[in-house]
């Protein structure tokens, strides 16, 4: 048994303890101790995506046999969700560090350490129950993440997030109640066998298990109508902390694509075809809010979180229609903008730091002021899936496997619609921000600041330096990695989509040969 | 039948240098800047330079009739690959990308003032250059949406290169905005286009016209690759972006408005022409659409009095006719389009830099304010006079020649049945054009010297003047010789109607024909219009006419305004409504989705209900009601809160699970007190936030959403299904070495959640000590202080019976707590239920006596109590990798020391240690963080057990009743 597939799990879970317990009063230390299990954590996850090419493999817990005891599932969805995280954790933390935010209260790199459990957990586990103890452990410590450093609207904003992830979690208890009482199992793979057995005329209970948990993972991806929490959330969160969130919502759209193809997906008669039903309609309304918050927002950070609020919605109505290739599609996409989001977010922490707001209202051009507009426009271009970035590849590819007769119209209109109210929103931010500020004097806002609370302390009318910029740099970097290299991943992602379909593949590596219980 | 396919196709990877050296090329005028403003230039000309010598050598075997094509493999599975074609069409275009691009750099070097930011400047333009070379050279559609899309980005950026003019950041949004629409359009056209052909090779998708035309999908392909090339080349109505990109520098208007960026929608319709033209649906809208922009466009010319949107709106007008032309369907009219397309590059591009020039001496470009610049600027004089005529259409200039080969097509076409309505449209819109063209000439140029210019001007140096000249140079080539020309035309058309072409010959002299006398007509009667501009231009102003950047302004600004009051509206932080959407639509999908299917059969009775149930059920119903009524009472609330809890716990006792009930108990009695604490520095009851009808609706959603859970229990607990639990019951003891079931599943069977509970109770604990610091630094910490709390505290703060009291009960709770601890493994009990009570006996302690005094006779940090607690969890589980097992993996063994009767030690009881410990140090360190809040809301620090202490000269008898 391959012992590595637990240790994204196991390592940040010793490392955080020892972070916050032992090196509590010594930021230095906590900052090298974090840094470097990162790193580790990055070449374990490296490692698992290499390894991950063939079968799933199975972590049989205690050593309790399936479907009895708990297992992990490494196969290559887990180990490129893994992958993405872990990569995009790193870039995150080193912003981090660099900007001084993990200075700014207490127990940072614990709980950043902690919210890597919680998201490889999620990404890692076969079986659904642990999945809500691990959305329970990244829901806490993204928390704790979201009021880093405190303020009012920033507390205000948390609870809010917590309270309705709280009501998520408890209709997640329901869901899987019910699941429980129909199936007996809590295996994933063991649910996906048993689905198969219920007939339509006995399938009431699996259907409303089957929508109670869209509804907890639509929560998590912040789709309609249970969308409300995120732009608050993200726009008030510590930019850096908005950007590792980035993965947060992907997790929502993971649990959809591995819990309603494997268990709830095409060919289960009980369910059949629920999903994407829902989903669909869901997804383009998801569209249409980003895309009017985009265009309606007065302040950087709201622009960009209701920039990734659009761009979920993107990502779900490729996921709603389950079928391969729009899996495919939705994969690559997933990939680009989480990594297009955190691109955002890192940099506008950068600018708003400087600019000591982040209302898009006429100030002073900061230092600097040429590379950020440089950068702003690559990373807009990425969110709003304009090319040369992989964004408007993702978006080529999704709208290329959306052409079923009943979809087609509405997706389109959707997504091409959405990007044209992105991109204006978008521009007229970047020519607010940049471009005006140019004209505006230097001494004419101080009036402007009295009621404008400090976003971050001053000390920071210097340029950025090197290691500030580098992971922002870095992020832009992958996007154009992803769009020079799209046919290699895509063509990993291809096998990744059959393996998702391959329902019989999984049961039998899970349960073994015969797929008995 | 299809001329591609008889064509000789050539594979020549030099082709995707050619198509790339811009994009590399890019990156050096950003660095050479750093040498100055002259090798600035040079680098930006280099790569140009390269690239054209590139094409020139490739030139010679397109001209005989080859193809030259290039792939290389990006994203095989969606059909994208980097792969560029040459042929005439793209020869022609390519060629006057790079020649105009040179000539650009060159007139741009003299142009820009040393304020500006050249490097930047010319990096946009290589970017810009790249962008429009791709568009005319991709061979795979896919790849050409993506160039086109560049040369909208690229353009944003050049329009708005002076980005401290408002002017320059609106004309640039609005460009970016008109143009990125139409690109999103025409990505849906060219997916459904590639749809049909099976592929998104260009040159297979013009192979394949016949099918694509009689595709049902055929209609909105057309309209949104139209769409595309309309925005893109200014058509009506999508025409008024162009004249405010001209807040541009003008070297960016001369490149984008006569060569590249708005020829772009007209290489577009031209490349398509073979696919898409011909259908009666393409004739109607692209020809109308080309007239009414050709006159529209010439009329406003003629008012304009800026002479950069006087040029703005002649090309407006131009690409009209260039549209109108290829909307005929016919290869003359594309021969005719073709050649066109090349005048009109010659003529206009001079005269923006002509116009660049005046503005540059003269400081203005109102034509108002100009006249008599013949004698100050002679060498300006010329080239523009000559530029001009050529645009007016005299003869023995370039651009008489094509506007005579359209009014030729356009006499012999009819428009819905009436043979008269394009030749007379057309004769309108070429007597505007001479009446413009001449305006641009007497109204500048001749006429007295003025005294009030706000500059002199005079000729400008050699290095501005000679683009401009040597463009007029062609203009005069060309319309003397146009047998020059001829080669390319016939080549460049032949690619545009994909084989066959017309007889034709390029000549000045056509004999006399209808087409003649429409010129003539044309030009007297422009003239006579010019005469009369006086009066006309007043009436012009006084009429009332749509102001188009009123209009596109007015509704991006009612969409954002819109945009920001739906957003305000729905995301304006109101949890009450979000949790009121979460549950409704919850319970609405919920029983939508049940009523999908059928419910299997039931397999128990309902089991009669024992009075004791119905009193509880009461109870519980009760409770919960009168939650809902007095929750603004926060303590009572509480109270009630309490009432809940236990009545669940007593109805764990009933339905047979101590564990639960045991669990259930100490949570309970923890989270009220330390709620009790807590709710000490809030304020003591809830104010009226909600009217009357939200809190029904409230109710309505409340009770229809508890309904449907109680519906759903109702209906899995009266049908049996075989569980996994089966398999546990059986193994609890063999395999997990504990009769009590509920333990071994919580340490062993799935000890791998209980590790990741654990873990959010350490989060927890560790979340509330950051968020207090957090508050205590703020300004929540200031409230604190000035708040008056001395009313709400006791007289006697630690009583003297309670001190006694927990003293007393503390050894015998802690020995309760060590006892569960134990036995968890065989009988209910275990370190979750064991660290919550002996937290209980802490906390009465800290009660009892005040935290301070409690806290300086306890040594173990609760910080390190929950890390242990966490690695000693996590480290037995990695134990089992030592045994090569998997984590967690647990095991067990009887032992006898003499004394004491056999016992039984497992690795699962060090893991419930673990849990034990992170349970007792999470409720601990709660508890240190709301007696950090105690102190800074000014409680006093107490060093004695107690308030009164009967035994004042003895102090330490209290140390010794803790031990």
């Amino acid at each position: 048994m391959n012992h590595w597939i637990i240790a994204p799990v196991i390592l940040p879970a010793l490392l955080a303890p020892v972070i916050g317990f032992v090196m509590r009063h010594d930021l230095p230390l906590a900052r090298t101790a974090s840094v470097a299990g990162t790193v580790a954590l990055l070449v374990i996850a490296i490692g698992l995506f290499v390894t991950a090419g063939g079968d799933p493999q199975v972590y049989y817990l205690g050593d309790w046999p399936a479907p009895f005891g708990i297992v992990l599932v490494l196969d290559r969805l887990s180990a490129l969700m893994v992958l993405v995280t872990t990569v995009l954790a790193l870039l995150v933390l080193v912003h981090a560090v660099a900007t001084g935010w993990d200075a700014r209260g207490w127990h940072f790199h614990a709980l950043f350490q902690f919210q890597l459990m919680g998201i490889c957990g999620a990404f890692l586990t076969g079986d659904i129950f642990n999945l809500f103890v691990f959305f329970e452990i990244l829901l806490i410590a993204s928390y704790g993440l979201m009021v880093h450093s405190g303020g009012r609207d920033r507390m205000r904003a948390g609870l809010q997030y917590v309270v309705i992830n709280l009501a998520g979690s408890t209709l997640f208890l329901f869901a899987l109640g019910v699941l429980y009482s129909v199936t007996g199992t809590l295996n994933i793979a063991d649910l996906a066998l048993r689905l198969q057995e219920v007939p339509a005329d006995e399938a009431a209970l699996v259907r409303v298990a089957a929508m109670l948990l869209m509804i907890v993972f639509a929560l998590k991806a912040a789709l309609f109508p249970v969308q409300f929490w995120l732009p608050g959330a993200y726009a008030n969160a510590p930019a850096p902390v908005a950007a590792l969130f980035a993965i947060m919502t992907k997790v929502g759209a993971y649990a959809i694509l591995r819990i309603h193809t494997l268990v709830f997906g095409p060919g289960i008669v009980a369910t059949d075809g629920m999903a994407g039903t829902w989903l669909l309609p869901a997804a383009i309304v998801t569209i249409a809010i980003g895309a009017v918050g985009v265009l309606g927002a007065r302040n950087l950070l709201a622009l960009i979180a209701f920039s990734v609020l659009g761009s979920m919605g993107t990502l779900m109505v490729a996921i709603s229609a389950f079928s391969p290739v729009a899996t495919t599609a939705a994969l690559y996409y997933l990939v680009h903008s989480t990594f297009a989001a955190a691109a955002l977010f890192l940099l506008a922490d950068l600018v708003i730091a400087r600019r000591e707001a982040g209302h898009l209202g006429a100030r002073p051009a900061t230092l600097q002021n040429g590379l950020f507009a440089a950068l702003f426009f690559a990373a807009a271009i990425g969110m709003a899936g304009m090319p040369p970035l992989s964004g408007f590849i993702g978006k080529l590819m999704v709208l290329d496997a959306l052409r079923a007769p009943g979809t087609m119209a509405w997706a389109w209109s959707a997504v091409l619609f959405g990007s044209l109210m992105t991109i204006v929103g978008f521009a007229r931010a970047g020519s607010a921000l940049f471009w005006k500020s140019t004209a505006v004097p230097l001494d004419e806002p101080e009036t402007a600041e009295t009621d404008e609370a400090p976003e971050a302390p001053s000390g920071t009318d210097r340029p950025a330096g090197a290691m500030e910029l580098a992971p922002v740099m870095a992020t832009v970097a992958l996007l154009v990695m992803l769009t020079t290299f799209a046919g290699p991943l895509v063509g990993y992602l291809d096998g990744t989509t059959a393996q998702i379909f391959d329902r019989s593949g999984y049961v039998t590596a899970v349960l073994g040969t015969e797929g008995e219980t | 039948m299809n001329g591609q396919e008889a064509a000789v196709v050539v594979n020549d990877p030099s082709l995707i240098i050619i198509a790339l050296l811009p994009f590399i090329g890019a990156l050096l005028p950003g660095m050479m800047i750093r040498a100055g403003r002259n090798a600035c230039a040079i680098f930006t000309a280099l790569p140009t330079v390269l690239s054209l010598i590139m094409l020139l050598l490739l030139a010679p075997s397109v001209m005989a009739g080859q193809i030259i094509t290039v792939e290389l493999s990006w994203l095989p599975q969606l059909g994208l690959s980097v792969a560029f074609f040459l042929d005439g069409l793209g020869l022609l275009f390519a060629a006057m990308i790079l020649g105009v691009g040179l000539l650009i750099t060159l007139y741009a070097r003299f142009y820009l003032s040393g304020d500006d930011p050249m490097g930047q400047f010319y990096t946009y333009l290589l970017l810009f250059q790249g962008a429009m070379l791709g568009i005319v050279l991709s061979d795979n559609i896919l790849l050409l949406l993506i160039f086109w899309e560049l040369t909208s980005l690229s353009s944003f950026l050049l329009i708005g290169y002076w980005k401290h003019l408002p002017e320059g950041r609106q004309g640039a949004r609005m460009a970016l905005a008109v143009t990125a629409a139409g690109g999103l359009a025409m990505i849906g056209g060219m997916l459904i286009l590639g749809e049909i052909a099976g592929s998104y090779k260009l040159t297979d998708i013009l192979a394949a016209g016949e099918a694509i035309r009689a595709s049902d999908w055929y209609m909105p392909a057309l309209i949104l690759i139209l769409l595309g090339a309309f925005t893109k080349s200014a058509q009506f109505p999508f025409h008024f972006w162009l004249p405010h990109a001209m807040a541009a520098p003008t070297p960016v208007s001369a490149y984008l408005h006569s060569a590249t960026m708005v020829k772009a929608g007209v290489f577009l319709m031209a490349r398509m022409w073979p696919v898409l033209a011909g259908t009666e649906a393409w004739f109607y809208i692209v020809t109308t659409t080309g007239l009414v922009t050709m006159v529209l466009g010439a009329l406003i010319a003629l008012f304009k009095d800026d002479l950069k949107a006087l040029l703005a709106f002649s090309t407006v007008s131009h690409l009209g006719l260039l549209t109108m032309l290829l909307g005929f369907g016919t290869p003359m009219a594309a021969v005719v389009a073709v050649f066109h397309i090349i005048n009109h590059l010659t003529f206009k591009a001079a005269l923006f830099m002509t116009a660049g020039i005046i503005d540059h001496e003269a400081h203005t470009r109102d034509i108002k304010r100009l006249g008599g610049l013949r004698t100050l600027m002679p060498v300006t004089f010329v080239l523009g006079t000559i530029a001009a005529l050529s645009m007016a259409g005299i003869p023995l200039l370039n651009g008489f020649l094509s506007k005579e080969m359209m009014l030729e097509e356009a006499s012999h076409t009819d428009w819905a049945g009436s043979p008269w309505a394009l030749p007379v449209l057309a004769t309108l819109g070429a007597l505007l054009s001479v009446a413009y063209s001449f305006r641009f000439i007497v109204h500048v140029f001749f006429g007295r010297v003025r005294e009030d210019y706000p500059h002199k001007p005079h000729d400008p140096p050699f290095g501005l003047w000679i683009a401009p000249a040597l463009l007029v140079g062609l203009v005069v080539l060309i319309g003397i010789l146009p047998h020059v020309a001829e080669p390319l035309v016939r080549v460049a058309a032949g690619a545009v109607t994909g084989g066959t072409l017309p007889e034709f010959h390029l000549k000045i002299w056509h004999g006399i024909t209808p087409a003649l006398y429409m010129s003539v007509i044309a030009v007297l009667a422009g003239a006579a219009l010019l005469a009369a501009h006086r009066p006309l231009d007043r009436a012009w102003i006084a009429a009332p006419r749509p102001e188009a950047k009123a209009i596109f302004d007015g509704l991006v600004g009612g969409a954002v305004g819109l945009s920001r009051w739906v957003t305000q509206r729905t995301h304006d932080g109101a949890m009450s409504r979000y949790l009121a959407i979460f549950v409704g639509s919850t319970t609405l999908l919920g029983y939508l989705a049940w009523r999908g299917g059928g419910m299997p059969p039931q397999t128990r009775e309902m089991l009669p209900v024992p009075p004791l149930v119905l009193v509880g059920w009461v109870l519980l119903l009760v409770a919960a009601g009168s939650m809902a009524l007095m929750h603004r009472n926060r303590f009572r609330s509480l109270v009630v809160m309490g009432v809940i809890g236990l009545t669940i716990s007593v109805g764990f006792v009933y339905l047979s699970a101590p564990d639960l009930a045991l669990t259930q108990i100490s949570v309970e009695t923890v989270t009220i007190m330390l709620l009790l604490l807590a709710l000490h520095y809030m304020p003591k009851a809830s104010p009226v936030e909600s009217s009357a009808g939200r809190r029904i609706r409230d109710g309505v959603i409340a009770i229809a959403g508890g309904a449907g859970v109680g519906a759903l229990a109702l209906m899995f607990l009266l049908r049996d299904t075989p569980t996994i639990s089966d398999y546990h019951l059986a193994n609890s003891y063999e395999g997990g070495g504990g009769t009590n079931v509920v333990n071994v599943i919580l340490v062993d069977f799935r000890g791998y959640d209980t590790y990741g509970e654990i873990i959010v109770l350490g989060i927890a604990g560790l979340i509330i000590y950051a968020v207090m610091e957090a508050l205590l630094n703020g300004p929540a910490a200031r409230k604190l202080r000035n708040t008056d709390y001395s009313l709400d505290r006791s007289r006697d703060r630690h009583p003297l019976m309670m001190v006694i009291a927990t003293r007393v009960m503390m050894p015998i709770a802690i020995l309760v707590g060590v006892y569960i601890f134990l036995r968890g493994h065989n009988q209910p009990g275990g370190g979750f239920v064991a660290g919550l009570v002996v937290s209980i006996a802490l906390l009465m302690q800290y009660m009892a006596s005040g935290f301070a005094w409690t806290q300086s006779r306890q040594k173990i940090e609760y910080h390190a109590m929950i890390g242990w607690g966490v690695v000693i969890a996590g480290l037995t589980g990695a134990g089992a990798w030592l045994g090569g097992k998997p984590f967690l993996t647990s095991g067990y063994d009887y032992f006898h020391f003499p004394p004491i009767e056999e016992f039984e030690l497992a690795t699962a009881m060090l893991f419930d240690l673990g849990v034990f410990l992170a349970v007792l140090g999470a409720v601990m360190l709660m508890l240190y963080s709301l007696s950090r809040i105690a102190r800074y809301a000014g409680e006093t620090v107490n060093r004695e057990p107690m308030d009164y202490d009967p035994s004042a000269d003895r102090t330490t008898r209290t140390t010794k009743e803790q031990e």
